[in-house]
């Protein structure tokens, strides 16, 4: 069995167990499988914007909230009778709906809102910064100042959006109770659906000219450009389909968790999201999913433990897996090679000098060829920091 | 109070502001333009100067305090800089977006410290006597307008300090060493130049002056741990607005982005006004790429 079939099976063999959950966890923990599921959509969606196109976007958030809230406006209204209005604009002494409000009556509004909303401003904005060749750390604390910015607006513009509290209290969604254990198992299915067709979608994107043109555009923007390719559609492409991925997360979270407020969009969990790619491995799939997975029920234990030690843990996961692990979980064995060989070397020469000792021979010359090693591999360090 | 005296007053709130945005960002351009080093922790760096300076004003007394709180929590900043520097930066070299993840986690640790240490609430630094009062217009078509001395102090010190940095890297030898790294390191690097002093040197630097801000700040508002959050995001749009590595860009986008926000909220709620400075910033982008300084390099990728 070669290892492409082996990571096959072993994937398959994760996505039937995931498949099978409902049979074994409490319903708690299948509750919290099922909303961090839906978090690993976004986390794949993470994968082809900077694992693949190297873009760092720390406003993931925003489309994320954008499309849960397309959700959560369509949920809220699904409660009402005719001609009431939800409660936060009563209390905030709004008389009537606003048009953008009324349209998510409509099942199918919110569900394209849920998609479209999210991917078309994505695209607008990566098309605003990246026609005029900005990138890179600037356009990541754009999207910064762009997640700050929303969390604000949701929480000032408390009539229309529901302020801090956000939006809850949800009931029913396309006619099904929500609080239906049924649904709540087929809502977890469903989710698992998504992950699953995400994961293959972009898993095939990849293999294809584009994905591969994508790769090459983080690797090496110019020299793209000087063989004849435009990188900004390229690039405009995989974050329009980031955002279009965050987006059906958040619906999806909504629906798991039953509300959605600005303290899901902002810029802690915007960046937060970016951990969880980086534990996972950026460039890894499966590594999002995982990783997505791993630093949530990391979370929740953590937090729930010891609630002053989460944001200590958090921080330290950072600086080690930027340092230590830079292609995250899935990477660790190929980061980690030169170290353990590094470990290999050093036991072995620690052996030789016993054995040396031992029969008073010259001291061996193994010390010279890991002397001789670490300067290739300086080297190698020094070329990829002009590339 | 007539409509140009609030203008004026608000005008002056936006200098104020600027000045503390100033300082803040000043740290940032410089080791972004000379390391290209992103550093999400230097929001961190203010709040540790304001508890610094905190800490001071409780030890010491007399009028003279406050100038001594500043002296320390320059200096402590400046150490908590080279420290960082030295465990975590210097291994990402080369790569700025990870440089922003490694240091956005120090900054996490750094509030829970702050909150564990000072707890969640702030504290406050009360101005010393002499900072007491301020200047009121009486005649004239801006009657009505008050400017603290506190603000007026803090313009000063923002002023004097640019002044300073710009001395340095213009007039002294370490500036000229910092110079040469930042046009070219390589070539700084082939003809001696220890390239690791300056760039410890650097960042050590752009710390010390984001604690100053951070003593200047806690004279206006209490210290709180998630102070340097709330200044952060604007501190790299000036820097993004200003143009890499340019102190003068640094001074001009400083004083836009302070001024528009202030007037803005003249008009608007405070949200609303963020909301249009990220897009007027998106806007800027479009037609100058680059900042309001250019830094011109035949380089063709840069950062």
């Amino acid at each position: 069995m070669n290892r492409s079939t082996a990571k096959m099976a072993a994937q398959t063999a994760a996505f039937v167990a995931l498949a099978l959950a409902p049979q074994f966890l409490s319903a708690y923990n299948l509750s919290l499988l099922g909303r961090f599921l839906a978090l690993s959509v976004l986390a794949l969606g993470l994968t082809i914007v900077w694992g693949w196109g190297g873009i760092l976007s720390l406003g993931q958030g925003v489309f994320f909230g954008l499309g849960a809230y397309a959700l959560a406006m369509y949920l809220k209204l699904a409660g009402l009778g005719a001609g009431e209005l939800p409660d936060f604009m009563e209390w905030s002494g709004t008389d009537h709906l606003p048009w953008w409000w009324g349209i998510f009556h409509h099942a199918w509004v919110a569900i394209a809102g849920v998609v479209l909303v999210p991917m078309a401003s994505a695209a607008a904005l990566a098309w605003l910064v990246f026609r005029r060749r900005v990138g890179g750390v600037y356009f990541a604390l754009i999207t910064q100042a762009l997640a700050l910015a929303f969390a604000t607006l949701l929480v000032s513009e408390q009539a229309f959006t529901g302020g801090f509290n956000g939006l809850t209290d949800f009931h029913s969604v396309f006619g099904y109770s929500l609080m239906d254990p049924a649904f709540q198992r087929s809502l977890y299915w469903i989710t698992l659906g998504f992950v699953a067709a995400a994961f293959l979608a972009l898993r095939w994107l990849l293999g294809t000219r584009f994905g591969k043109i994508l790769l090459a555009i983080r690797d090496g923007e110019n020299r793209i450009r000087f063989l004849g390719y435009n990188p900004v559609p390229y690039k405009i492409v995989a974050f329009a389909l980031g955002g279009a991925l965050a987006g059906i997360s958040g619906a999806l979270f909504t629906l798991h968790v039953g509300v959605i407020s600005p303290a899901m969009a902002g810029v802690v969990p915007s960046i937060e999201m970016i951990v969880w790619v980086a534990v996972g491995g950026r460039e890894s799939l499966a590594g999002a999913v995982a990783g997505t997975l791993l630093v949530n029920f990391g979370k929740d234990w953590i937090s729930s433990a010891m609630p002053n030690l989460w944001l200590f843990m958090m921080g330290l996961l950072f600086v080690l897996v930027v340092t230590v692990l830079p292609k995250g979980l899935a990477g660790a064995p190929q980061s980690l090679g030169p170290q353990l060989a590094a470990i290999r070397r050093m036991r072995a020469r620690m052996r030789e000098r016993k054995d040396s000792r031992k029969a008073g021979a010259r001291k061996s010359c193994l010390g010279d060829a890991a002397a001789a090693a670490c300067r290739a591999t300086s080297t190698a360090e020094c070329e990829s920091r002009h590339e | 109070m007539g409509e140009s005296a609030v203008v004026a007053g608000q005008l002056f709130n936006g200098i104020s502001v600027a000045s503390i945005l100033l300082l803040a960002a000043l740290g940032l351009a410089l080791s972004f333009g000379v390391m290209k080093v992103i550093n999400m922790a230097h929001g961190e760096m203010l709040m540790v100067g304001g508890y610094l300076s905190y800490l001071t004003c409780q030890a010491v007394h007399g009028p003279l305090a406050f100038l001594a709180a500043m002296g320390v929590a320059f200096a402590g900043a400046c150490l908590l800089g080279a420290l960082l520097e030295v465990t975590v930066i210097r291994f990402l070299y080369g790569r700025p977006l990870d440089t922003l993840l490694a240091t956005w986690g120090v900054s996490l640790i750094l509030q829970q410290a702050a909150r564990s240490i000072f707890g969640a609430i702030g504290v406050e630094v009360t101005a010393p006597q002499w900072l007491n009062g301020s200047v009121a217009i009486h005649r004239g078509f801006l009657a009505g307008v008050n400017l603290p001395y506190v603000r007026i102090f803090i313009i000063v010190t923002a002023v004097v300090v640019l002044g300073m940095v710009a001395l340095f890297v213009a007039r002294t030898k370490w500036g000229l060493l910092l110079r040469a790294v930042h046009q070219n390191r390589e070539m700084a690097a082939a003809l001696g130049v220890n390239t690791r002093w300056v760039d410890l040197a650097v960042f050590a630097l752009g710390t010390g002056v984001a604690g100053l801000a951070g003593a200047a700040l806690a004279l206006i508002a209490p210290v709180t741990p998630t102070v340097g959050q709330s200044y952060i995001v604007y501190a790299f749009l000036v820097v993004i607005v200003g143009g890499l590595g340019s102190l003068t860009g640094a001074a001009l986008a400083a004083l836009v982005v302070g001024v528009f926000s202030a007037g803005a909220q003249i008009f608007m709620s405070v949200s609303l006004a963020d909301v249009l400075l990220l897009v007027m910033v998106v806007v800027f982008i479009q037609f100058r790429p680059r900042g309001i300084i250019e830094t011109r390099s035949r380089l063709l990728d840069e950062s």
